[in-house]
């Protein structure tokens, strides 16, 4: 009974953090693509996107087989090391822009942003490598990460499959939605989520990182919802004070 | 030193680059938090009660990084 609900905490953490991590990320390429698509045509949009899939995909074949291959308490080390610093970075972020120190971001003006620039780039002929590049690279860095979050989380956790399905619903669930909505990508709440992700990469990070070192937790996995819970008590505490310190700045944006 | 440089170069270079937007980025700070957290509790592998230590000062270390780093962000801000 505690072993299956130590397992089923851990796995439910695991599927809430690739899932939220995969959906905002793909939020992010999307955005991309359908300014370039929208502006430039979609052939090159498509087949940018496409060889950036390819490249990703070539990148899991290479190094996903590795990793396993890696012992297990020197990855959960380092896994857990990158985790930190990657969730605190999300986190960071979020409760500035949550506190109003950071303007929000705002897919609506990243899209125009796009749009902008790729008019002022002038029209297209058939092969538009402008067009190409650019979706190339939304989807290639967005995905990157992507690759890492499952990779990482997936053979850290030995639920690599499980990590990658996840993965994918949430990238063809926000892919359907994204198409279907097409530029009202700003109604999706980014912030929050990301500062779900931000938690719960901080949470998998610090669990991680303590058994790489040979920390023995109490309660196992179980702790790893303990660490959730910490965190969005901390979060919750770090936004309330940055709020009442700093009222009249909320239009103010830091790096 | 020349403006062409070969493609396993620039690739190598595109390669470092990500991995330092990555993990350092704007936040150096963060970067050098996390090698001081687990320098910290490796070193007290080596004194006694080392599980017991460890459990609440990795925590609570990560705890003190998040804060200190949101913390200097808002003094950067009221700088401004």
């Amino acid at each position: 009974m505690v072993l299956a609900t130590a397992v089923s905490s851990g796995v439910v953490v695991l599927v809430g953090a690739v899932f939220l991590a995969c959906a905002v990320e793909m939020v992010e390429a999307l955005t991309i693509v359908l300014a370039v698509g929208h502006t430039r045509g979609w052939r090159s949009a498509f087949e940018g996107t496409g060889a950036a899939l390819v490249v990703l995909a070539a990148l899991v074949a290479a190094f996903g087989p590795a990793l396993v291959h890696v012992p297990i308490s020197a990855l959960r080390l380092v896994v857990g090391g990158v985790l930190l610093i990657f969730g605190m970075q999300w986190l960071r972020k979020a409760i500035l822009r949550s506190s109003g120190l950071k303007a929000k971001h705002d897919e609506d003006e990243i899209y125009r942003e796009k749009v902008a620039e790729l008019e002022a780039l002038g029209s297209s002929v058939n092969r538009d490598r402008v067009a190409f590049v650019m979706a190339f690279k939304g989807v290639f860095l967005e995905g990157l990460e992507v690759v890492i979050t499952v990779l990482t989380l997936g053979t850290s956790a030995h639920r690599l499959g499980l990590a990658a399905t996840v993965a994918a619903v949430a990238v063809l669930l926000v892919g359907v939605v994204g198409v279907v909505v097409a530029k009202q990508l700003s109604n999706v709440p980014e912030n929050a989520m990301k500062m779900a992700v931000g938690i719960l990469l901080v949470s998998y990070g610090t669990f991680w990182t303590g058994e790489g070192l040979k920390v023995k937790w109490p309660g196992n996995d179980v702790m790893l919802v303990m660490f959730v819970v910490i965190y969005v008590v901390v979060v919750g505490l770090l936004v309330a004070m940055l709020r009442r310190s700093a009222p009249q700045r909320s239009s103010e944006v830091v790096a | 030193m020349s403006k062409q440089q070969s493609l396993p170069v620039r690739l190598l270079r595109g390669f470092a680059m990500f991995w330092w937007d990555f993990l350092v980025g704007d936040t150096p700070e963060l970067f050098i938090a996390v090698l001081v957290i687990i320098g910290v509790v490796a070193l007290l592998s080596v004194v006694g009660h080392f599980n017991a230590a460890a459990v609440i000062v990795l925590p609570l270390l990560a705890v003190s990084a998040l804060a200190i780093s949101v913390r200097r962000a808002q003094r950067s801000s009221q700088r401004k």
